[in-house]
C-alpha cells in the first residue's frame, strides 16, 4: 500500500464506506487483531449548512509522519483522511484509524491520535452559513508553541 | 529576501522582507495593525518545521509560515 493510502486528502464529503472497507481488505490480512476506526460527521447545529476546511499540506505530513513513527514503536500502524473545502452536514470530513496487534494498544492510541490530531494538526474549519465561510475561531486550538512572535 | 506567508484564515498576501532572524519579523509585524492581534495565537515554521523560539536565524531564500489555532476533523 502507497503513502497516499495511509494519508488522503479529498475534495469535499469523504467517501466513508469506499475509504474504511479499503483499509480493512487491506490490512485484515496483516496479522492485527485490532483495528478501530473513527468518523467524524458534520453536525447539524448553529444554524450551519456544513464545515469547510483549509489544509496545510507540509506540515500535516510530517504530523503524520511523527504519527506513524510513533505507532510502528508500538507494531501497530494509523491511517487517516481528511475532506479539503466544503462538506455539508451529516456527511463525514474526518476519517481516522489504528490498526494494531493488541486491542490496548489500539484503544490507547486511537484516543490520543485523534486528540493531538485536533490540537496540533494544521487545519482551519470555517463554519458555513449563508454561504460564507465563518472561521470556527472559538474551537480552535493554538498549536504547541504558538505566541514566539507576540 | 526571507518569504513570509500567513496560513487558513489571515486575510494577507505574502511578505518578502529583508530580515535576518525571527526577532525583527516580530518587531515588523507588530507595526501591522491587521496582524497584531494574530501573533499571540500563531504557531510559526520555519521551511514548514515549527520553530518553539524567537531565537533563529533567517537567510535569503527562508519560508516563514504562521499558523492560526487550529480545528480539523
Amino acid at each position: 500500500m502507497n503513502n497516499e493510502k495511509y494519508l488522503q486528502l479529498i475534495d469535499g464529503a469523504l467517501p466513508v464506506e469506499q475509504i474504511t472497507n479499503a483499509w480493512y481488505r487491506e490490512f485484515k490480512n496483516s496479522n492485527y487483531g485490532a483495528i478501530i476506526t473513527f468518523v467524524g460527521v458534520v453536525r447539524d447545529e448553529n444554524g450551519i449548512d456544513g464545515l469547510s476546511f483549509d489544509i496545510y499540506e507540509p506540515i500535516l505530513n510530517s504530523w503524520f509522519k511523527a504519527w506513524q513513527e510513533k505507532a510502528k514503536s508500538k507494531n501497530a500502524i494509523v491511517l487517516m483522511a481528511h475532506s479539503r473545502g466544503d462538506v455539508p452536514n451529516h456527511e463525514s470530513s474526518y476519517v481516522a484509524a489504528v490498526c494494531s496487534p493488541q486491542r490496548r494498544v489500539a484503544l490507547e492510541l486511537i484516543d490520543e491520535y485523534v486528540e493531538d490530531f485536533k490540537q496540533n494538526a494544521p487545519i482551519w474549519k470555517y463554519d458555513i452559513i449563508n454561504n460564507q465561510r465563518v472561521y470556527a475561531q472559538d474551537r480552535s486550538s493554538k498549536i504547541q508553541g504558538a505566541g514566539i512572535l507576540s | 529576501m526571507v518569504n513570509i506567508e500567513f496560513l487558513g484564515p489571515i486575510k494577507k498576501e505574502p511578505l518578502q522582507l529583508e530580515i535576518t532572524n525571527l526577532s525583527q519579523l516580530s518587531e515588523v509585524l507588530k507595526q501591522d495593525t491587521q496582524l497584531v492581534s494574530w501573533l499571540e495565537s500563531c504557531a510559526v515554521a520555519v521551511n514548514d518545521v515549527l520553530v518553539s523560539s524567537k531565537d533563529v536565524e533567517l537567510k535569503s531564500g527562508d519560508k516563514v509560515s504562521l499558523l492560526p489555532p487550529v480545528c480539523g476533523g
